[in-house]
């Protein structure tokens, strides 16, 4: 690097190692912030209810992480696997849906012109800005009307909608597919969507992992709408589960370590998606932010 | 556009001459029309989806939403008469922004956006900038190490934080203890601050990720000119570096805002074990309170109009006021 070297003959020795050693202590200390409460999170799920209170986790007396397990899956009568059932199923299936529908969107905005195109897209982005607590209400109403308070329905439709999905998807489209492929195809006799189908989505991959990503932390996140959809225990997300278990734990102390193990178990699945998708995001996240 | 005609060429001359041949101003050349109708196809088919979902969940809401806000449900005859849904007027809307509950809620989130948002943008960048400075052993694992709290969801952030506010449970609080320092995380004053570290735990890495992303986007060149001006390595961050990635600070600080107007998760979790937040404690939490506990929609309707009207206000604001600097900027070059 000849940034390093210029600035070292420039200035003095000593500051630059203690200007070095500072900003390693800063960082070091901002990732002992960020890890050391996850670190408790596991470390709390290996106690039982007693070694909880007594504040020692470090202590490794009272191993019972197992036990936590499998009082965890029982409490309730296995409450907790269709909580993490439906978060999946929200989850996953949403995700993949929704990043979908919005890439295609957005691909076509790239790609196509019409009359009000762009008016269009500044409504789309002006979605991103809208609480989600202004909607709750009207969408409770509208299921209720619709007979879909209170089942699948009424959670899984309303995550579908990503305009910022759509926003990525325009940016992607404009980075990953050239015009030129597409004339390629046009000659060789594909249709308009044969040519997104089969050229476009393929060059999009990252694109729609990148989206697919943020819609499943998202809807893995989702607290508010199940909350005023839902109040069949077993269609419960595990987020809104966990909560109703905490708000039993302050009378009926047993609900501790389930919650915390509850907890560490659905901090998982977004855990490996984000390892084993990181080369993608990392691309999609450049290309968000650049823009 | 024209380049497309290839493709429907071979299927217009089969065709029979098209009527609406005289559409077109200039001369066009066969099958573009053709060609032209096909992409618009194509576009509906790959746009319809989304908008599908964009007017039942979104417009569809949003304009019940204002609807709902100008009626209110009477009941005549002293309560026992059949409930009639009434034309209200600006009733409801009087009676939030003189609600002294909801007031209070938008002073705390405008306190809470105060001090949230600057330590936000100002923390995710100064790390960014910091790992970015090519002196940081580990980058990557510290990187991962900061983004790992995205993964964590917001409801389980709050129970994690939650317990380690909690004495007797938390080991923070013994280790103060022994340090002969007691501190109430949960008490009248410290309640936001703790309600802002959550948040901050949460995001502060993920924002990091955007930033440090846009600074490798930044051109060499500039940098190593800038050294060679003979700037050090913190006036080369601060005044190269940090402007040339300005549109990822509005970014970020204009999602930061959008999202911590909406308070909810975390004070909602925190109320199970704490009596400093009440039920209406966020606008949020008075809209739900209102819509869900006193089934009041046209109070809550009304509420969530004010508030969706505070989101597109500041959002107006921040983006004419960066480009408003923005544009000082260009000018004091």
């Amino acid at each position: 690097m000849s940034t390093s070297t210029a600035s070292r003959t420039a200035s003095p020795l000593r500051p630059r190692l203690l200007g070095r050693s500072v900003v390693n202590l800063v960082v070091g200390v901002s990732v002992l912030y960020t890890l050391l409460p996850v670190l408790w999170l596991v470390l709390a799920s290996t106690k039982n209810r007693d070694a909880l209170f007594s504040s020692n986790v470090l202590s490794l007396t009272d191993f019972s992480f197992v036990r936590n397990l499998t009082d965890l899956f029982a409490m309730d009568g296995g409450l907790y696997g269709r909580w993490y059932g439906n978060s999946l199923l929200y989850a996953v299936l949403g995700a993949a849906l929704g990043a979908l529908v919005s890439i295609a969107c957005g691909y076509a905005f790239d790609k196509y012109r019409f009359a009000h195109k762009e008016k269009l897209f500044g409504l789309v982005l002006a979605a991103v800005m809208v609480p989600q607590t202004v909607l709750a209400l009207p969408l409770y109403l509208m299921a209720s009307a619709a007979g879909l308070v209170n089942t699948f329905w009424a959670v899984f439709i309303p995550v579908l909608f990503n305009p910022f999905g759509v926003y990525l998807g325009r940016i992607f489209s404009q980075g990953y597919v050239p015009d030129e492929v597409l004339e390629a195809a046009r000659m060789d006799g594909a249709g308009e969507l044969a040519a997104y189908f089969w050229v476009a989505l393929r060059m999009l991959g990252p694109g729609l992992v990148t989206v697919f990503l943020f819609q499943l932390t998202a809807i893995w996140n989702n607290f508010f709408l199940p909350m005023v959809m839902l109040s069949d225990q077993d269609l419960y997300p595990v987020s809104l589960g966990l909560y109703s278990w905490n708000s039993s734990a302050s009378v009926s102390p047993e609900y501790y370590p389930v919650v915390i193990m509850g907890s560490l178990l659905a901090v998982v699945p977004l855990i490996l998606a984000f390892a084993l998708l990181q080369r993608f995001w990392r691309s999609g996240l450049t290309a968000g932010a650049v823009k | 556009m024209t380049s497309a005609t290839p493709v429907s060429a071979p299927a217009e001359t089969t065709a029979p001459p098209a009527p609406e041949r005289h559409v077109g101003a200039a001369p066009a050349p066969a099958g573009r029309g053709s060609a032209r109708r096909r992409e618009l196809g194509a576009c509906g088919v790959l746009m319809t989806p989304f908008f599908v979902l964009m007017v039942t969940v979104f417009l569809i809401p949003v304009a019940t939403a204002v609807r709902l806000s100008f009626f209110s449900d009477d009941q005549p005859g002293l309560g026992f008469g059949p409930e009639r849904t009434v034309f209200a007027g600006l009733r409801n809307y009087t009676a939030v922004v003189t609600d002294p509950t909801f007031l209070g809620g938008l002073g705390i989130v405008a306190l809470y956006c105060l001090i949230y948002i600057p330590l936000m943008v100002a923390g995710a960048l100064a790390l960014a900038l910091l790992l970015d400075s090519g002196v940081v052993r580990l980058r990557g694992t510290a990187q991962l190490a900061l983004f790992l709290p995205h993964a964590v969801p917001g409801i389980i952030a709050a129970l994690i934080w939650l317990y380690l506010y909690t004495p007797g449970i938390s080991p923070v609080i013994e280790v103060l203890g022994k340090a002969d320092i007691t501190v109430d995380f949960l008490g009248v004053h410290t309640v936001l601050p703790s309600i802002v570290n959550i948040a901050l735990w949460s995001n502060l890495g993920y924002n990091m990720v955007v930033f440090y992303a846009a600074l490798q986007a930044v051109p060499r060149e500039v940098i190593e000119a800038s050294v060679v001006d003979g700037a050090g390595p913190v006036r080369t961050a601060l005044q190269v570096k940090a402007p040339l990635v300005r549109s990822s600070i509005v970014m970020v600080a204009m999602f930061t805002l959008i999202f911590a107007l909406q308070l909810f998760t975390e004070p909602m979790l925190l109320s199970q074990s704490t009596p400093m937040i009440n039920s209406r404690f966020s606008p949020s939490m008075y809209i739900y309170d209102a819509a869900f506990t006193r089934n009041n929609y046209g109070l809550a309707a009304a509420a969530s109009v004010v508030l969706l009207l505070c989101t597109v206000a500041l959002s107006y604001g921040v983006t004419r006021w960066t480009n408003r600097a923005a544009a000082a900027e260009e000018g004091a070059r």
